[in-house]
C-alpha cells in the first residue's frame, strides 16, 4: 500500500517533470501561429528557422563559444582536480567552488564592470581595443565550467588507490611520465565527462551570457529570451526542440561515461 | 621539497591565477565600485581625475538610499518569501521520488537519477517558456503563482539529487528494528528515515534558495509586471538605469543574504548529522 503511494507520487512527479517540455516538441509540428490548440502536422518552422540568417549566425557564435570555453575549461579544470587531490592546497577549492555555488547573476555583473571598467582602460594603455564580445563570454564561461570540470576529476581521483602513482614514481617516471602514462589515461574518461558537462553548460548558458556579451554578439539562449519577450511564435519550440535534443544527446553521453557525473553536479 | 613546490605550482597555478584575475578581482573590484559614484552617463564615475564640478573619490550613498528607503527591504523579504515557499514545495516534491530511487533495485538506480537530470538538461529558458504555453490558456500566467511554478520547475532535480544521495546511505536494518518495536509505517518515516534524511534535506535546501534569490528571468518571463525579486532590481540597476554603484551595493546584499543561508543550512546540516 505504501509501495503504491510512493510510487504514485514518483510518478506524478515524473510527468511533471516531462509533460512541459513534451509539449513544447508537440507544439513544434503544429500548423498554427498560437501554441493553443492541435490544428495540424507541419514542419515549416524549422523550415523558416533555418532560413533566418540571424539565428543561424547565433547557432554558430553558441557552437564556437562552446567549443573553446570547453577546452579551455577542461584543461583548467583538470589541472584544478588534480592539484585539489594531490596538493590539499587551501584557496583553490575556495575560487573553483564558489562560481558554482552562487547566483549566476552576481558573476555576471561582477564581470561586466570588470571587462568594461578596468580591462577596456588598462588595455586600451597599451593601445588594445577591447570590448564585450566573443571572447568576454568565453572567459566568463571558463570562470564557472572550471568547476564543474575540477569536481569530477576529483571525485574519479578519489575512487582510485593512490599507490599506483607512488609505484609509478618509485619505477622512476618522472611527474609529466607519471600523468601521461598513469594518471591520464586512468581519468580519461573523468575528463571527457567534464568536457561534455562544460559543454553543455556553456551552451545552455543565459544569465551569465546575458551580461557579458555586450550588443552585437548573440547567442541562441539570448536569441530565444529576445523571441518570448517579444513575440512567442513556434518558431521559439522548433529552436527548443533542436537544442533539447543536442543537450540531450551529451547529456546522456556523459552519464555513459562517469555515472557519478550525475551526483558530482549535486 | 624544491621540486615538489615546482610542481604543485605548475599543475595548480594556471587554473588559480585565472580565477583570481576574472572571479575574485571582479568580485573586489565589484565591492569597491558599491561605494563610488554612478557616472555621468552610467557606469562609474572616475576614481580621481574627474572634470570640474563631477564628483570623485568614494561615498556610501548607495547604501544610504538603501536603507531608507523601505522598499528596498520589502523586495529582500518578498524575495525571501518566493525562495522559501519554492524550496517547500521542491521538498515535498523531492522527497517521494528520492526515497522510490533510494529503494529501487540497484541496477534501476542510475536510470532513475539519469531520467531526473535529462529535462533539466534542455535550456532554461525553454523550461520557463514551456510554462507560458501551458498556463497561458487558463489565464494563470503573469502572476506571482506562475513564477512559483516555474522556479519550482527549474529547480526541481537540485532537491532530489543531495536528497537520494543521502537515502541511499541509511542502513535499511533500522527501519526493520523500528518494525520490530512496533512502529508503524508513519511514525517508521518521521522518526527514522526524516531525522536521518535532514543532511540531505538541508543541503538540498541551500541549492534551491540560492539561485532563486538571483533569479530574474522567470519572474520576468512568467510574473506580473514589475513584480519584482532581487534578481530584476539588480539586473535593472546594470542594464537600465545603469546606476553601476546600486547595481553593486545590491549584489553584495544578495552576496550577504547568500553567505547567511549557506552558512545556515551548512551548521543545521552538520547539527543533525551530529544528532543522527
Amino acid at each position: 500500500m505504501r509501495r503504491f503511494s510512493l510510487w504514485l507520487a514518483s510518478l506524478l512527479v515524473y510527468a511533471f517533470l516531462y509533460l512541459p517540455l513534451l509539449i513544447v516538441v508537440i507544439f513544434s509540428f503544429n500548423d498554427s501561429k498560437l501554441n493553443a490548440e492541435w490544428v495540424g502536422f507541419t514542419t515549416a518552422w524549422y523550415a523558416k528557422l533555418f532560413a533566418d540568417e540571424a539565428m543561424l549566425q547565433a547557432a554558430l557564435n553558441s557552437i564556437l563559444i562552446a567549443c573553446v570555453a570547453s577546452a579551455i575549461a577542461t584543461v583548467l579544470g583538470t589541472m584544478a582536480g588534480i592539484a585539489m587531490h594531490r596538493f590539499r592546497p587551501r584557496l583553490l577549492p575556495f575560487l573553483v567552488f564558489t562560481p558554482v555555488a552562487m547566483p549566476e547573476i552576481l558573476l555576471g555583473v561582477s564581470l561586466l564592470i570588470f571587462f568594461l571598467n578596468v580591462a577596456q582602460p588598462a588595455l586600451a594603455a597599451f593601445g588594445i581595443e577591447f570590448t564585450l564580445g566573443l571572447a568576454t563570454v568565453v572567459i566568463a564561461h571558463v570562470t564557472f565550467c572550471i568547476g564543474f570540470v575540477a569536481i569530477i576529476v576529483r571525485a574519479r581521483l578519489a575512487g582510485m588507490d593512490d599507490s599506483v602513482f607512488e609505484a609509478a614514481r618509485d619505477l622512476g617516471a618522472t611527474p609529466w611520465q607519471t600523468f601521461r602514462l598513469v594518471t591520464l589515461p586512468l581519468i580519461l574518461p573523468g575528463v571527457i565527462a567534464g568536457a561534455l558537462m562544460a559543454f553543455t553548460l556553456s551552451i545552455d548558458d543565459f544569465v551569465i551570457t546575458f551580461f557579458s556579451s555586450g550588443v552585437g554578439t548573440r547567442t541562441l539562449p539570448l536569441e530565444i529570451y529576445t523571441m518570448i519577450k517579444v513575440a512567442v511564435t513556434p518558431e521559439v519550440n522548433a529552436i527548443s526542440a533542436l537544442l533539447m535534443t543536442l543537450t540531450l544527446g551529451l547529456i546522456v553521453l556523459a552519464s555513459r561515461l562517469a555515472p557519478d557525473l550525475m551526483r558530482a553536479k549535486a | 621539497m624544491r621540486a615538489q613546490s615546482t610542481l604543485r605550482w605548475m599543475v595548480g597555478g594556471p587554473p588559480f591565477v585565472f580565477l583570481v584575475l576574472f572571479f575574485l578581482l571582479p568580485a573586489l573590484i565589484m565591492l569597491v565600485a558599491s561605494f563610488r559614484f554612478p557616472g555621468d552617463f552610467g557606469g562609474l564615475a572616475p576614481l580621481f581625475g574627474a572634470a570640474p564640478g563631477e564628483e570623485v573619490g568614494l561615498t556610501t550613498e548607495s547604501y544610504a538610499v538603501f536603507f531608507s528607503d523601505r522598499v528596498y527591504a520589502e523586495i529582500f523579504a518578498k524575495s525571501f518569501g518566493v525562495a522559501a515557499l519554492t524550496t517547500l514545495i521542491c521538498l515535498v516534491m523531492a522527497y517521494p521520488v528520492a526515497l522510490l530511487i533510494a529503494r529501487s533495485p540497484k541496477r534501476n538506480r542510475d536510470l532513475m537519477v539519469l531520467l531526473v537530470v535529462l529535462p533539466f538538461a534542455s535550456n532554461f529558458l525553454v523550461r520557463v517558456y514551456a510554462w507560458m504555453i501551458i498556463l497561458g490558456p487558463f489565464d494563470l500566467l503573469f502572476s506571482r503563482f506562475a513564477v512559483i511554478v516555474g522556479m519550482v520547475y527549474v529547480h526541481l532535480p537540485f532537491m532530489i539529487l543531495p536528497l537520494y544521495t543521502n537515502l541511499e546511505k541509511h542502513d535499511p536494518t533500522l527501519l526493520d528494528a523500528a518494525q520490530d518495536l512496533g512502529a508503524g509505517a508513519w511514525q517508521r518515516f518521521w522518526r527514522v528515515t526524516f531525522p536521518l534524511s535532514l543532511p540531505g534535506v538541508f543541503s538540498g535546501a541551500a541549492l534551491v534558495f540560492i539561485p532563486v534569490l538571483g533569479m530574474f528571468a522567470i519572474p520576468e518571463i512568467l510574473g506580473g509586471k514589475d513584480d519584482w525579486i532581487v534578481g530584476n532590481m539588480i539586473k535593472e540597476s546594470f542594464l537600465g538605469t545603469r546606476d553601476w554603484p546600486f547595481g553593486s551595493m545590491l549584489s553584495l546584499m544578495l552576496t550577504i543574504a547568500v553567505l547567511a543561508v549557506a552558512g545556515g543550512t551548512s551548521w543545521l546540516a552538520a547539527r543533525s548529522m551530529k544528532a543522527a
